[in-house]
């Protein structure tokens, strides 16, 4: 259809609208990775030795370990660790009291993109009610709505502060489910990590507003390492969000971060993530790669934890969010929405670890490819001996826009006890030319028939996200994918 | 209103229609019936612009434009409207929805803003009402799941709240039970004016005892070869097409 290649091409050359990058007073550390790194940012962020000794162990350990290629369905050339700059941080004064001591291009960075870092009083009712943690580059630069949430007991704030100030919850939590023997990216993140987000949620309180962490990579040359570490204790609830971009470059840059999550007893946490770092340019030139370990444990009974993910971002796109269901009674949830467009890969997925008894996991995901993509579902659902009446349900849709791209799904079942009842739906289709058609016959022009379609196609999933994020995500979608039907 | 001289139309290099006229004056309904594969799911998506045909010659003027020369949403958009034989799913897209994007869409088209939410709730509610379609169908995903019937009845619900000033009906009747037939056929009569037009393509005589046609057409190998009254339905109810199309092949 010549109409609708010619919509295809205005989009796919449409540009990345956050592909700017700032120009803000940075400090980096020289590129490469050794145990004088290691120290370097650990002394840069005056970490007491604990914090030094487990970056030490980690960094040991990643060096005894293998970069992963060749079991996810991925195609990349490989990274050279060494060419890497593991630290760059904003050049600014530490322990900034207000926004006027932030640096305004900064500040009007965050603007650009469309996250206010001004806590607006929540006069009209619907205005933000958003607590921010704002991470550019490497560096937590701002969290918004602190003292609010402190008069609950909420502590949220950077990871680095963190480790100052909370010392005995880090050290409690930190790596309880990503272990830095996890794997490579899990082992570097844990040896380099420069910052992100954290979160305890005190017993019996349920969080008064959305949590948010907003990343950016800026710097060219850097990698990005943060991590995120969010507990929510007994009976308590909190939902929390993540967006992310980057500038437009022609170098592939590192994104490896990692987020636990500890879920106690009767405790819920909902994680959604809309992901949209640089995906390359319609050659398939630039972009990040997005090598992400998130893990959740119901450490208790009756807790929850629910990720919501829409990846539309990234050139290459590794990651699974994963719960274990250790206690009783306890739910896991997995959402996604998967695009990917012109050369972009990705490899996502879940894994469902039933330990605890009734304990009870959903998943669906729904991918989208175009262009020259490939999109893989890859999950693991697993029920351990004991886990009495464990259930699952998971259900994969793959949808194909044009004749170039690949979906592929590789769902994994182990179940070692009987009682478990396991079910798995998967579909594959493609955007009809009968379904734009008809839309067009209602007056719909193709650009927004196949936003309406694709809309509805991962309606499931959207959903499950926060009213802003939702319109946030549809409009991504939307950019993504226009008219990349062919 | 509708103005088609001798229009030829095929696919994948095979002709279909083969030198067809029709004038269609605001108003008026015509019936077209033929037998299987004479061409007039195939007339109805060359007006309606599906891509896949190709129109070799001929002129189709709809309301004074070139409607050849327009996009299918323009065309719809001008007040040109099908309701398909087999209507398509689009899941997850609430018909309120659907519906709801494409009034603003042919509002935008004429130069107005989106209708306000309290109107197009009003049009709703009472478009349902005129096609006594349940109010769970107007909610769910646009034909998702729907009975055939189900989905005919939709079509004439999308056609009530759309407005269209010509509405080409392709078997809207087949599958429909009597009731449903009924109900369908009086929507349709509520719905006529004096400026609007339709098309209705049907196999049975029955619909046209309750949509009273001013013209009825026989279309046989993409040329209409007979047309009359109401009448015509009846006679060919009697007697099939074989007498037709042995006049054909005799003349
Ligand atoms: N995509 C296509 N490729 C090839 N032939 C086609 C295509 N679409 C329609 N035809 C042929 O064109 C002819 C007319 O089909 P059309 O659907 O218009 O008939 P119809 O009059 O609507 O029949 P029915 O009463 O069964 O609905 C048939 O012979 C059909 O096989
Ligand atoms: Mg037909």
């Amino acid at each position: 259809m010549a109409e609708q290649n010619d919509i295809l091409e205005e989009h796919i050359s449409s540009e990345y609208k956050y592909g700017f990058s700032s120009d803000i007073e940075t400090e980096t550390a020289p590129p490469g990775l050794s145990e004088d790194i290691v120290r370097f940012i650990s002394a840069k962020k005056n970490e007491p030795e604990w914090m030094l000794e487990y970056r030490l162990k980690a960094y040991r350990h990643w060096k005894t370990m293998e970069e992963p290629r060749y079991w996810a369905h991925l195609q990349y050339p490989e990274i050279n660790f060494q060419n890497i700059i593991y630290y760059a941080a904003p050049k600014q004064k530490p322990e900034l009291k207000d926004l006027s001591e932030v640096d305004p291009e900064l500040l009007a960075t965050f603007e650009k993109l469309g996250i206010s870092l001004e806590e607006q009083k929540r006069l009209t009712g619907v205005q933000s009610n958003i607590a921010i943690d704002a991470v550019i580059d490497s560096v937590s630069v701002k969290t918004t709505f602190k003292e609010v949430l402190a008069e609950k007991g909420i502590v949220f704030c950077s990871f680095s502060e963190a480790v100052q100030e909370h010392p005995e919850l880090i050290k409690k939590y930190m790596g309880s489910v990503v272990p830095y023997t996890d794997n490579f990216y899990a082992a570097l993140n844990a040896a380099v990590f420069s910052d992100g987000s954290f979160c305890y949620i005190p017993k019996g309180v349920r969080c008064p507003m959305e949590l948010s962490t907003y990343f950016r990579i800026n710097t060219s040359g850097t990698g990005q390492f943060e991590r995120t570490l969010i507990v929510a204790d007994e009976h308590s609830y909190v939902s929390y969000l993540e967006g992310c971009t980057a500038p437009m470059r022609d170098e592939n840059q590192l994104h490896a971060a990692v987020v636990e999550i500890v879920s106690h007893k009767n405790a819920e946490v909902k994680y959604s993530t809309v992901q949209n770092w640089y995906p390359g340019d319609k050659n398939g030139k630039g972009g990040i790669y997005n090598f992400v370990t998130k893990r959740g444990i119901c450490l208790e009974e009756n807790s929850k934890i629910s990720w919501t993910q829409v990846e539309t971002g990234s050139s290459i796109t590794w990651k699974y969010p994963s719960v274990i269901l250790k206690g009783d009674n306890s739910v896991g949830e997995f959402y996604s929405v998967a695009v990917t467009n012109n050369y972009q890969q990705a490899d996502t997925g879940t894994k469902m670890t039933h330990i605890g008894k009734n304990t009870r996991s959903t998943i669906i995901s729904k991918g989208i490819s175009a262009g020259h993509s490939n999109n893989s579902y890859r999950g693991l659902v697993r029920i351990n001996k004991g886990a009495k009446n464990a259930r699952n349900f998971s259900q994969c849709d793959s949808l194909l826009m044009g004749p170039l791209c690949g979906a592929h799904t590789f769902p994994y079942i182990e179940i070692k006890d009987k009682s478990a009842v396991v079910e798995h739906e998967a579909t594959t289709s493609k955007i009809g030319e009968d379904q734009i058609f008809y839309c067009k016959q209602r007056g719909i022009d193709t650009e927004k028939a196949i936003r309406l379609i694709v809309n509805g196609y991962c309606k499931e999933v959207f959903n499950q996200l926060p009213m802003e994020f939702a319109v946030e995500a549809q409009k991504l979608l939307a950019v993504s994918l226009e008219g990349s039907v062919g | 209103m509708l103005s088609i001289k001798n229009l030829r139309a095929g696919i994948e290099g095979k002709e279909i229609i083969k030198g067809f006229n029709l004038e269609v004056k605001a108003g008026e309904v015509h019936a077209i019936m033929g037998p299987n594969g004479s061409g007039k799911s195939t007339l109805s998506n060359i007006l309606a612009g599906r891509e896949d045909y190709l129109v070799s010659s001929g002129e189709v003027s709809f309301n004074g434009k070139d409607l050849l020369d327009m996009s299918p949403e323009d065309r719809a958009r001008e007040g040109l409207f099908l309701a398909f034989q087999y209507p398509i799913e689009i899941p997850g897209v609430s018909n309120i929805n659907f519906l709801k994007t494409a009034i603003n869409e042919i509002r935008a088209y004429k130069g107005l803003g989106p209708m306000e939410a309290k109107d197009f709730l009003k049009l709703i509610k009472e478009k349902q009402a005129l096609v006594e379609l349940q109010g769970s169908l107007a909610g769910r995903s646009v034909n998702e799941g729907f009975s055939g019937g189900e989905k005919k009845r939709n079509e004439i619900f999308q056609m009530a709240v759309l407005e269209p000033t010509l509405a080409i009906l392709d078997e809207t009747d087949s599958g429909l039970d009597i009731d449903a037939l009924r109900i369908v056929a009086n929507g349709v009569n509520k719905l006529r004016s004096a400026d609007r037009s339709f098309i209705v393509i049907t196999h049975y005589q029955r619909l046209l005892d309750y949509i009273v046609p001013d013209f009825v057409h026989v279309l046989y190998d993409g040329v209409i070869v007979k047309s009359g009254t109401k009448e015509l339905a009846l006679e060919l109810e009697e007697k099939g097409y074989d007498w037709i199309k042995k006049e054909v092949v005799e003349a």
